[in-house]
């Protein structure tokens, strides 16, 4: 699925070189369920980006779904987020004043398909997540769990063969993050979505298939 | 991204900040509205001269001495009544041709008084020009052989006169010689910018004697058609030269008034419209500078919509359509606010105002534009967002 093989980034920071990540291999399979763990600044987040084509590395190889994110143009690996990734925000990134319905069938304007299509499609994502109450809802109609699970089915709507939760329950309280994280979980065993987390959380990592902890900007065997 | 689609969403962030384009589409109204009125006016003011000048009569040849431009001051004429025989006879039929002297003199009728422009004249003059007579007769070709003591007033000085009384039969005074009344005319209203209401036609025999000169000031030939104008023209210049072999004349058509009021005119309008063009200009840099504005602040949604799919060129568009969009429904704004305002002016004051389905189209397509190039810089710059930073950003 994911192939990282000697990834690193390195960031330009008035022409100083700030290595991000250094030589990272991992391998993410179908279906998988990996917590990546670590203090802030380890790394974790860049790590996340290059998994979800957001950026690419400055060396190493890293495939996804067969394809070399470096031999990718810019459309390309927008193209390849749209089919292949769902990213999930700490921070929920919903936009504002738009229902939950609109920002949930969003990805799927860019895909090309009509309104009526995306309009089924999103009602029954947002059925799967138990918002089938709130379509017509805005963000700030809705609570905070309320707009995580609003996230979820965004990322969901386009059957990913990925979903990439950053922090997934940062901003919620522990009975709500609780719950997204049960959700999250559910889809992972039901629909066969791999399921990769970042958290600084060692109880929530502890729930996932696999660890991997960084530090440093590399992965600590 | 389908383009419906991208519209939609343009439109939608527009309502969504519905303070903010309404200010921004201001700039607009008023730049595409100043350029939509000024062109009207201009328009109007130059149909309406054209529209004078050909209300003089069709196919019109003015010969007169001297050189005619706008620097010239005229010329005393030095042709007499042995140069209007010739004339007559190269034009070949006196109904075609008409002498003038003119001088403006004082015209008392009982204790009214009024000054006013007295024309020496031939009585082919209507025929020549466009006139009609409101009572009354013309002036007779015995009038004018004979020198009768004979008037034909323009309405306004025969309203000035005799007020509401009919003014044939009545006696006046011309510098202090009394004429009988015999007509009087139709009003014709204002012709660049002489009231040609305000004369009193008598014959140039008369003229001539009551003046205690032999000069004709100019003539006026009415040419069988367009074609046969300049021909005749040359061959009126060149009896006159053979005449006067020291003095310049010319000869002037409808046509080359027109050209050279129409020039100016034309050049008046595009200045105006060209100052007023700066207002747009002014407008679509607020554009440009709102976009920036809103790039800036939606960087998180520009960062969430390229994380799932959009592409650049998707962002790109986006932006683009918005501020297209603010530029053409000002630009749409400014068309109605310029045509109401120019109908106003034209049904309020004299000025007249002409509103050409050009001027529109063109207001609506620069409007357009303004928003394409004054929104490609900003539309750029939210394409190019890189996600990563873009999402970072708080």
């Amino acid at each position: 699925m994911i192939e990282a093989l000697e990834v690193a980034r390195t960031y330009e920071l008035d022409g100083v070189s700030v290595p991000a990540l250094k030589k990272v291999s991992l391998t993410i399979d179908d279906n998988d369920y990996v917590a990546i763990i670590g203090p802030s600044g380890s790394g974790k987040s860049t790590l996340m980006h290059l998994l979800g084509a957001l950026d690419r590395p400055t060396s190493g190889k890293l495939l996804i779904n067969g394809k070399d994110i470096a031999m990718l143009s810019a459309p390309e690996m927008a193209h390849l987020r749209n089919e292949t990734i769902g990213f999930v925000f700490q921070a929920f990134h919903l936009l504002p004043r738009t229902s939950a319905l609109d920002n949930v069938a969003l990805p799927l304007v860019y895909r090309g398909l009509g309104a009526r299509e995306r309009r089924r499609r999103a009602l029954s994502t947002l059925e799967r997540v138990g918002l089938g109450h709130r379509v017509n809802h805005r963000p700030n109609q809705l609570s905070g769990g309320e707009q995580q699970r609003v996230a979820i089915a965004r990322a969901l709507v386009t059957e990913p063969t990925v979903l990439l939760a950053d922090e997934p329950t940062g901003n919620l309280d522990s009975a709500t993050g609780q719950a997204v994280l049960e959700l999250l979980e559910q889809l992972n065993s039901e629909s066969g979505v791999a399921l990769v987390m970042v958290t600084h959380d060692r109880d929530i990592a502890s729930r996932a298939r696999r660890q991997i902890t960084m530090r440093d900007g590399e992965i600590v065997p | 991204m389908r383009l419906a689609e991208a519209w939609r969403v343009a439109m939608s962030a527009l309502v969504a900040n519905r303070m903010r384009s309404l200010l921004t589409m201001l700039g607009m109204v008023i730049g595409v509205g100043a350029v939509v009125i000024l062109v009207a006016l201009g328009t109007g003011t130059k149909n309406m001269v054209e529209a004078q000048v050909e209300g003089l009569g069709s196919n019109l040849l003015i010969v007169v001495p001297g050189q005619v431009n706008f620097q010239a001051a005229p010329a005393v004429s030095r042709m007499d009544n042995q140069d209007l025989d010739a004339m007559i006879k190269v034009v070949g039929d006196r109904q075609r041709i008409t002498a003038t002297l003119t001088s403006g003199e004082t015209v008392r009728a009982g204790n009214e008084s009024t000054f006013t422009t007295v024309n020496g004249v031939m009585e082919s003059t209507p025929k020549v020009f466009l006139r009609g007579l409101r009572t009354g007769t013309y002036l007779s070709r015995t009038d004018v052989d004979t020198g009768r003591r004979v008037a034909v007033l323009g309405s306004f000085v025969a309203q000035r006169l005799f007020g509401e009384r009919d003014a044939v039969g009545q006696q006046i005074t011309i510098a202090g010689v009394r004429f009988r009344v015999i007509g009087v005319f139709a009003p014709l209203g204002q012709s660049l910018g002489v009231d040609r209401d305000n004369e009193v036609h008598i014959p140039i025999t008369t003229a001539q004697r009551l003046f205690g000169t032999g000069r004709v000031d100019a003539f006026a030939v009415k040419a069988p058609d367009r074609e046969t104008i300049d021909r005749l023209g040359d061959q009126l210049l060149g009896e006159l030269r053979r005449r006067h072999p020291d003095t310049e004349f010319s000869a002037v058509t409808q046509e080359q008034i027109l050209g050279v009021l129409g020039n100016i005119l034309g050049i008046l309008t595009t200045v105006l419209a060209a100052i007023a063009g700066i207002s747009l200009l002014v407008g679509g840099v607020g554009v440009s500078n709102i976009m920036l504005v809103s790039v800036r602040e939606r960087t998180k949604e520009i960062g969430l919509r390229k994380a799932v799919g959009a592409r650049p060129r998707d962002i790109g568009l986006q932006f683009l359509l918005e501020a297209v969009l603010l530029t053409t429904v000002g630009g749409i704004g400014g068309i109605v606010l310029g045509v109401t305002a120019a109908l106003l002016t034209a049904a309020l004051s004299p000025v007249p105002a002409a509103i050409t389905w050009w001027s529109m189209v063109l207001a609506f397509g620069v409007s357009a534009g303004v928003g394409i190039i004054f929104g490609v810089v900003p539309a750029q710059r939210a394409g190019r967002l890189d996600p990563v930073v873009a999402l970072r950003t708080d």
